[in-house]
C-alpha cells in the first residue's frame, strides 16, 4: 500500500533537502558523498536543492537540540503535501551520545514525524542509498527485531525440603514452576 | 589563453575517466576493520553486564525479573557502533559484524534482546565482581533499568523518582 503510493508519489524523482539541526558534520560530509560522482545519485533523480519549498525529502541530521527545534519544524511545515523525513545517523535516530546533555531534546522525533531511519555514526553512503532505495520501495529493508532465548518458562525450582529418599533413589515431591 | 584552459580542464576530466562506483548494482568491498552493526549471541552470554556499564550510549540496558533470568536490551538507536561492547566482552558474545544497510520505517527493527539465565551462588544467592567505590554509591542491589520507556536507571531513589533525563524539557512550538 505505502509502496505503492510512494511509487505513484515519488516516481520520478526525489528532490532532498539537506536539514542540520546540530549534527557534527559528519553525516552531512557522508550525504555529500553521496551525491559526488563517486556514488551518482542523479542518475537516480535525486537531487539536491536549496529550499525545503522545492523539497520532496527532507534528510534531518543532528539531534533535534533546544535552539534549532523551531526552525526545524518551520522548515517541514514549509515542504510540500506529499513529504518524506529521513533521520540520518545515530543522532537523528536517537538522539545521539549526548542525548542527556541540556542542549539535546532527543532524536528528531519529538520533532517532526520521521518516515525512515538510517543508523550509522556515521552511516556510509551505500547505506544512505540504501535507504532511499527502501523507501522508494526498491528493495525490502534487512532488519528485523531479534529475541534470544538461554531457557523456556516455566523453570522448574526444587526445593531441599520437598527431597525424599525412597527405595536408593532421591524423588523430589513437588516441583513448583517458576 | 580561455581556449588553452579549457583543453587542460578536458585533459584533466579525460584523465580521471570514469569513477562512479558501481554500488546498487554490486557491494563495494568494506576496509577490513569495518564496524557495523553489533551481533549478541546468546548461547555465549554470561550475562556479566560489562557490555551495558561500559556503553557510551547507554543503548544496552539490563532488567533483573528474579534471581535467576536477566534481561539484556539492545535498543541500537542512538549506538555509534564504537565497538566497546565487544571490546569489554569476556566471553567474546559481541561481535561487531559488517552489517551496515540497516534502513527502516520502523526504529524498534534494530533492538536485540537476550532473555538469560543466571545460574546462582549455593550459598550467597549471587556472585558476581564487586562494584568500585563510585559504583557503589550509584548502585544499591541489581541493576533494575525501565524497559517500557527504555531508559536506563541506577538502584538509587535519586534516580528512581526522577523522570527520564531525555523527557525533561518539554518542547514549544508555535
Amino acid at each position: 500500500m505505502l509502496k505503492n503510493l510512494c511509487q505513484k508519489m515519488f516516481g520520478r524523482s526525489l528532490w532532498v533537502y539537506h536539514a542540520n539541526s546540530g549534527g557534527c558534520n559528519g553525516c552531512d560530509i557522508e550525504v555529500l558523498n553521496v551525491l559526488t560522482p563517486y556514488y551518482d545519485v542523479e542518475r537516480f533523480g535525486i537531487k539536491l536543492v536549496g529550499s525545503p519549498r522545492h523539497a520532496d525529502v527532507m534528510l534531518c541530521q543532528g539531534p533535534a537540540m533546544r535552539s534549532t527545534a523551531k526552525a526545524l519544524r518551520r522548515a517541514y511545515d514549509a515542504m510540500p503535501a506529499p513529504k518524506l523525513v529521513f533521520a540520518i545517523g545515530s543522532c537523528a535516530c536517537g538522539g545521539g551520545i549526548w542525548f542527556d546533555s541540556y542542549s539535546v531534546l532527543g532524536p528528531v522525533e519529538k520533532v517532526v514525524p520521521v518516515n525512515f531511519y538510517i543508523p550509522g555514526c556515521p552511516p556510509r553512503p551505500e547505506a544512505i542509498i540504501y535507504g532511499v532505495a527502501v523507501a522508494v520501495g526498491l528493495v525490502d529493508k534487512k532488519t528485523a527485531p531479534v529475541q534470544f532465548k538461554q531457557f523456556e518458562f516455566p523453570i522448574p525450582r526444587y526445593h531441599p525440603s520437598d527431597l525424599h529418599g525412597r527405595d536408593e533413589m532421591v524423588v523430589y515431591e513437588k516441583v513448583e514452576k517458576v | 589563453m580561455s581556449v588553452l584552459s579549457k583543453l587542460k580542464e578536458t585533459l584533466v576530466c579525460l584523465k580521471a575517466g570514469r569513477v562512479t562506483l558501481p554500488y546498487p548494482v554490486q557491494a563495494q568491498p568494506l576496509p577490513p576493520k569495518f564496524r557495523g552493526r553489533p551481533i549478541f549471541d546468546a548461547a555465549k552470554c554470561i550475562g556479566c553486564a560489562g557490555c551495558a556499564n561500559n556503553c557510551p550510549a547507554r543503548e544496552i540496558l539490563i532488567f533483573d525479573v528474579c534471581q535467576e533470568v536477566r534481561i539484556l536490551k539492545y535498543l541500537g538507536r542512538r549506538c555509534t557502533y564504537c565497538g566497546r561492547c565487544a571490546d569489554v566482552c569476556p566471553e567474546k558474545a559481541i561481535t561487531m559484524s559488517q552489517e551496515f544497510e540497516n534502513a527502516t520505517n520502523a526504529i524498534g527493527d534494530i533492538q536485540q534482546r537476550l532473555d538469560l539465565f543466571m545460574s546462582t551462588c549455593q550459598r550467597c544467592g549471587r556472585c558476581f565482581k564487586e562494584p568500585s567505590p563510585l559504583e557503589q554509591l550509584k548502585l544499591k542491589g541489581y541493576r533494575f533499568d525501565d524497559m517500557q520507556n527504555e531508559r536506563w536507571i541506577f538502584r538509587s531513589q535519586a534516580y528512581l523518582e526522577q523522570e527520564a533525563v531525555v523527557d525533561d524539557v518539554k518542547i514549544e512550538l508555535d
